[in-house]
C-alpha cells in the first residue's frame, strides 16, 4: 500500500462542464423543432452543417495550440456555440455563410484568446455580428413560415445549401422588420393588415418563442443559470415596450407582448445572455447585465438599423461585464449587514 | 423557539453517517508505544519536563505551557519515556515534529487526581487556570488553547455560551457519539464554562440529522435542571464553522477580522466542553478522545475512545483496514480534513476523524477544466465571496484584486470546489494564494525593518558628527572669548609652547 497525497476537499459533486454543454444543447431541441416546424428544415441543415465545421475547427485549432483536441471537443462546448449560431441564422442560408459564421465565432470569437473560459465576448454573437455587417442581403432573407408560403423538403434544403437558387427563395420580411417600416399605420392596423403578423407574435414567432421560453425554464430548473439575468432582460424589455407603446400610434415602438414574444427574445434571454463565461458574475451584476441588454434590445429594435437586436446588445454589455462586475461585487460575509 | 436564520450557500453532500455506528463507544487499546507531539494545539509548543529513561503514570505532566498561547501534555498512560525527538505528525504539512515517545507498561497506573466540587464559588480565574493545566485545547479541530477562549477580557462582555454540536462535516459522528455517550457530563461542562464566562445563556446547536443525540442531550438537559438552550437546525454544510453557526443562531454576523467574543459569544466544541468538566470535577487532565474510524476500507469502522498519542497505524487496524494499493488517509473529514503522509503518525487532541475511503467511495478528482464562470460555486460559499474570481485573481498571482475579493474570508470549507463542474482544485489556489500573501507582507515587514534601522543609524551617524561638530565649535568660541579677556591668543600661545619643548628635545649640537 501507498498513501495518497492530495489536498482536500476530498469529496466531490461529480458535476462536468459536459453536462452542463450538454443540457444547454436538450434545452434548445423544443426550439429547433418548432423553427423546424414552421419554417421547414433549414434551421436543422444549418445546425448539422455547421456542427460540423465547428468541430473540425476546433480540432485543428488546438491541435495546432498543442492542446488535447479530444478533451476540447469533449466538453461540447463547440456545439453549443455552433448549435446557438445556426439557430440564429436564416434558414437556407447559403453554405459559405455557415462557413464564414462558424470559423468566425471559433476562431474569432473563442481561440484566439484562449479557448473555453476565456473569451470575453459570446462566440456566437461575434460571429452572427461579423455576418449581419458584412452581408445584411443574406442575413436578412428569412424564409416565409408555412402557411404563407410552401415549405422545402429535406432533399431541396440539401441540394439547396450548396447550389442556392435550387428552392425559389420565398422570403418574408420578419414581424420586427414590419414593424420597423411601418410608416402610417396604427400598432392594431399593422397587425391586421400584414398577413405575415397573423397570431401573438407573428406566424410561428410566439411558437418559436414559447419553445425557447419552455427549454429555458428547464435549464433554471436544472440550476444551470440562475434567473437574474434573463428575468431581468424580459423585464426590462418589457418595461421599455410599454413606456414606447404610446397606445399604438403609427410611431409606436409595439406593444410589450410583442415584443416579449417576436424575434429572438426568449432565445436571447435564456441561451445567448445566459453564456457565463462572457457575463456578469454576481447575481447582481447579472440583474444589471440582463437589464441593460433588455433596454437596448429595445432601443436597437424601435431606432436601430438591423433585423434584430440581440447580437449588439449583448456584444455591448460584454464589453461592459468587467466593469459591472467592479461594481457590484457581493457583501462578504462579516462586512455588513447580511444579504436577505 | 429561537429563530432559526439560514446561511448563504453550502451545500448537501452523501453525509454517510451510519457507517460508523454513532453512539457505539468502543474502547482502542492501548498501544505499545504513544507518540505524543509537544504541540497538539494552536500555539507555542510545550516544553517537555520528562528525560529519557523517567517512568511515568498516567495524568502526569510530559511537557508544560510556556506562555498564555500554549498547553501541556499529560501521559496517556503509565510506561517509560524512550524518547523525546523529532517525529512525523498528522499535518497537512507532513513535516515532523517534536515529539515525547512512551513505551507503555500496560498496567495503566494513574496519578490520584482531586476534583474541585465547589466550584460554582470558586474564581473563574482559578477554574480557567485548571482548565489551562489540564491541557485542554479545542476538540473541534483548530486546537485553539480554551483557557485562551475563556478569557475574553474586561473589554468583551460574554452573554452567550454557544455549545457548537453541528458536526457537519460529512462521515464524522465523534461528536454526535460523545452527545449520545456523555450528554450529562456536556450539560455540567457546558454549565462549568458558562460559570467562568458568566454568560447568561447557554446554547448548544445541533443540526436535525441528529435525533439521537438531540434526545439524549434533551434528557440531560432535564435530568440536571438548568436552563440550557437546545437549538436544532436543518442540515447543510458548512453550517457547523463557527461563523455560520452563530449567524444560523443569532442572524448576526462576525465582523470580518473579528472573533465571536466581540459580539459577546464564546463556541466551543462539545468534546471540549466535557474535558472542562472532567478537569473541573474530576480533576483529570485531557488525554483520550473520541475518535470517528470510518470509510470502505474499513472492516469495522466504528467510534473508539483512543489514547492521544496512539500512532494512526494501531487505529486503523483496530479498524480492520484493508488498503487498496493506493490508499488514502485522510484526517478529518472529507470536506476539510488533509491526506496523512505517515502512519506513523499519532493521532492528536484535534483527530476527530480518520477516513479510510475506497477509490469508488470517494473518487479522485478527474483533470481540471477550464472555468467556464458558471458560479455555482458563487452560489456555494457560505461567505458570499466569489469563488471564480478568487481563482482568477489567485492564478494571476494579483494580490490587490484578491484582497479586494477578500481572499482571507474564505474559510477553506470546500463548498466551491465540491459543486465545480470543471474540477478545479479551488481550495488548493486559495490556500497558496494565501500563502504567498503571508510571505510578501512578512518580505515587506522584513524589508521595513532593515530600512528603518538603515535610517536609525544614518540618524544617528549624523547626530553624532553634528554634536563634534557643536563641541567643536564651542571649545573655539570659548577659546576666543578667553582671548578676548586676557588679551593673550590661546592659539599663540600654544605654538609658542610647542616651539619651546621642541628646542629643548632637540640636542645640542
Amino acid at each position: 500500500m501507498s498513501l495518497l497525497r492530495v489536498t482536500s476537499p476530498h469529496a466531490s459533486g461529480q458535476g462536468q462542464v459536459s453536462t452542463v454543454m450538454r443540457d444547454v444543447l436538450v434545452a434548445t431541441l423544443p426550439g429547433i423543432l418548432v423553427l423546424t416546424a414552421y419554417f421547414g428544415p433549414g434551421t436543422l441543415i444549418n445546425i448539422v452543417f455547421g456542427g460540423l465545421i465547428a468541430v473540425a475547427t476546433e480540432y485543428a485549432v488546438t491541435a495546432l495550440r498543442g492542446r488535447n483536441p479530444r478533451v476540447a471537443i469533449s466538453d461540447l462546448s463547440i456545439l453549443v456555440t455552433s448549435t446557438l449560431l445556426c439557430i440564429a441564422l436564416p434558414p437556407y442560408a447559403p453554405w459559405w455563410l455557415i462557413v464564414i459564421g462558424v470559423l468566425t465565432a471559433v476562431l474569432l470569437g473563442k481561440q484566439v484568446f484562449g479557448g473555453l473560459g476565456y473569451n470575453p465576448f459570446n462566440p456566437a454573437m461575434v460571429g452572427y455580428v461579423v455576418l449581419l455587417i458584412s452581408f445584411p442581403v443574406q442575413m436578412s432573407a428569412w424564409a416565409s413560415p408555412r402557411g404563407l408560403a410552401e415549405v422545402p423538403g429535406l432533399g431541396d434544403t440539401l441540394r439547396h445549401l450548396f447550389s442556392p437558387g435550387t428552392i425559389d427563395a420565398v422570403t418574408a420580411a420578419t414581424p420586427l422588420d414590419l414593424l420597423r417600416q411601418n410608416t402610417g399605420l396604427l400598432f392594431e392596423d399593422l397587425l391586421t393588415n400584414s398577413p405575415e403578423l397573423t397570431g401573438w407574435g407573428g406566424i410561428g414567432w410566439f411558437e418559436v418563442n414559447l419553445a425557447f421560453l419552455a427549454g429555458g425554464l428547464w435549464l433554471l430548473y436544472r440550476r444551470i443559470f440562475t434567473w437574474h439575468a434573463p428575468i431581468a432582460m424580459l423585464v426590462a424589455l418589457g418595461a421599455c415596450a410599454l413606456i414606447g407603446y404610446d397606445g399604438g400610434s403609427s410611431e409606436s415602438g409595439g406593444s410589450a407582448f410583442f415584443h416579449l414574444f417576436s424575434g429572438a427574445t426568449m432565445f436571447a434571454a435564456f441561451f445567448i445572455i445566459t453564456d457565463p463565461v462572457s457575463s456578469a458574475v454576481s447575481n447582481k451584476g447579472r440583474l444589471l447585465f440582463g437589464a441593460l441588454i433588455g433596454a437596448l434590445i429595445y432601443l436597437i429594435r424601435t431606432l436601430g438599423n438591423y433585423p434584430d437586436a440581440v447580437a449588439f446588445a449583448v456584444l455591448i454589455l460584454n464589453f461592459c461585464a468587467p466593469f459591472i462586475d467592479h461594481y457590484t461585487q457581493p457583501k462578504v460575509y462579516g462586512t455588513g449587514s447580511p444579504e436577505s | 423557539m429561537r429563530a432559526i436564520h439560514d446561511i448563504h450557500g453550502g451545500i448537501h453532500p452523501p453525509e454517510r453517517k451510519a457507517l460508523s455506528r454513532p453512539g457505539d463507544l468502543q474502547e482502542a487499546p492501548i498501544p505499545p508505544v504513544l507518540v505524543l507531539p509537544v504541540r497538539q494545539h494552536l500555539g507555542v509548543p510545550a516544553l517537555p519536563v520528562v528525560a529519557v529513561g523517567d517512568t511515568v503514570l498516567g495524568g502526569q505532566v510530559l511537557a508544560e505551557a510556556q506562555g498564555v498561547m500554549s498547553v501541556p501534555v499529560h501521559a496517556p498512560t503509565s510506561g517509560t519515556v524512550i524518547a523525546i525527538e523529532s517525529r512525523p505528525i498528522a499535518h497537512a504539512s507532513g513535516l515532523a515534529d517534536h515529539c515525547i515517545v512512551i513505551q507503555t507498561d500496560g498496567e495503566n497506573r494513574w496519578l490520584a487526581f482531586e476534583g474541585i466540587a465547589n466550584w460554582r464559588e470558586m474564581d473563574p480565574a482559578k477554574l480557567v487556570e485548571r482548565i489551562r493545566e489540564a491541557g485542554i485545547a479545542g476538540l473541534g479541530g483548530a486546537g485553539f488553547p480554551t483557557a485562551v477562549k475563556l478569557s475574553p477580557g474586561p473589554a468583551r462582555s460574554i452573554e452567550t455560551l454557544l455549545i457548537n454540536g453541528t458536526e457537519c462535516e460529512p462521515y464524522i459522528t465523534a461528536d454526535d457519539t460523545l452527545m449520545q455517550c456523555r450528554a450529562d457530563e456536556l450539560v455540567e461542562g457546558a454549565h462549568i464554562l458558562a460559570h467562568i464566562l458568566s454568560a447568561d445563556t447557554v446554547l448548544i446547536g445541533i443540526e436535525d440529522n441528529k435525533p439521537d443525540a438531540i434526545a439524549s442531550v434533551e434528557a440531560a438537559i432535564s435530568r440536571a435542571g438548568v436552563d440550557i438552550e437546545l437549538a436544532t437546525f436543518p442540515t447543510k454544510y458548512p453550517s457547523g464553522g463557527e461563523k455560520q453557526i452563530i449567524e444560523i443562531l443569532t442572524g448576526q454576523q462576525v465582523p470580518s477580522g473579528g472573533i465571536p467574543a466581540d459580539m459577546g459569544i464564546v463556541c466551543v466544541n462539545p468534546g471540549t466542553a466535557v474535558a472542562a468538566q472532567q478537569a473541573i470535577i474530576d480533576g483529570k487532565p485531557l488525554t483520550h478522545r473520541i475518535v470517528t474510524l470510518t470509510g470502505e476500507a474499513l472492516a469495522a469502522p466504528q467510534n473508539v475512545t483512543a489514547c492521544l498519542g496512539t500512532p494512526i497505524t494501531q487505529l486503523l487496524k483496530h479498524a480492520e483496514l484493508s488498503a487498496e494499493a493506493q490508499q488514502r488517509i485522510i484526517h478529518g473529514g472529507p470536506m476539510m480534513g488533509f491526506a496523512v503522509s505517515d502512519l506513523n503518525a499519532p493521532i492528536t487532541k484535534i483527530t476527530n476523524c480518520l477516513l479510510a475511503p475506497t477509490e469508488t467511495e470517494l473518487p479522485l478528482p478527474e483533470p481540471a477544466q477550464p472555468c467556464i464562470r458558471c458560479g455555482h460555486c458563487a452560489e456555494a460559499c457560505p461567505a458570499s465571496l466569489l469563488p471564480q474570481q478568487l481563482y482568477w485573481y489567485a492564478r494571476a498571482k494579483d494580490q490587490e484584486q484578491l484582497a479586494e475579493h477578500r481572499l482571507f474570508d474564505c474559510i477553506e470549507c470546500g463548498a466551491c470546489a465540491y459543486v465545480c463542474p470543471s474540477q478545479i482544485p479551488l481550495v488548493q489556489y486559495y490556500r497558496a494564494a494565501k500563502g504567498q500573501i503571508r510571505d510578501s507582507e512578512q518580505e515587506k515587514r522584513r524589508s521595513d525593518n532593515s530600512r528603518e534601522r538603515f535610517e536609525a543609524r544614518q540618524a544617528r551617524l549624523e547626530a553624532e558628527t553634528a554634536a563634534r561638530e557643536a563641541k567643536r565649535a564651542a571649545r573655539k568660541a570659548a577659546a576666543q572669548s578667553k582671548a578676548a579677556e586676557t588679551g593673550s591668543d590661546p592659539i599663540q600661545e600654544a605654538i609658542e609652547r610647542a616651539k619651546a619643548r621642541k628646542a629643548e628635545q632637540e640636542p645640542n649640537p
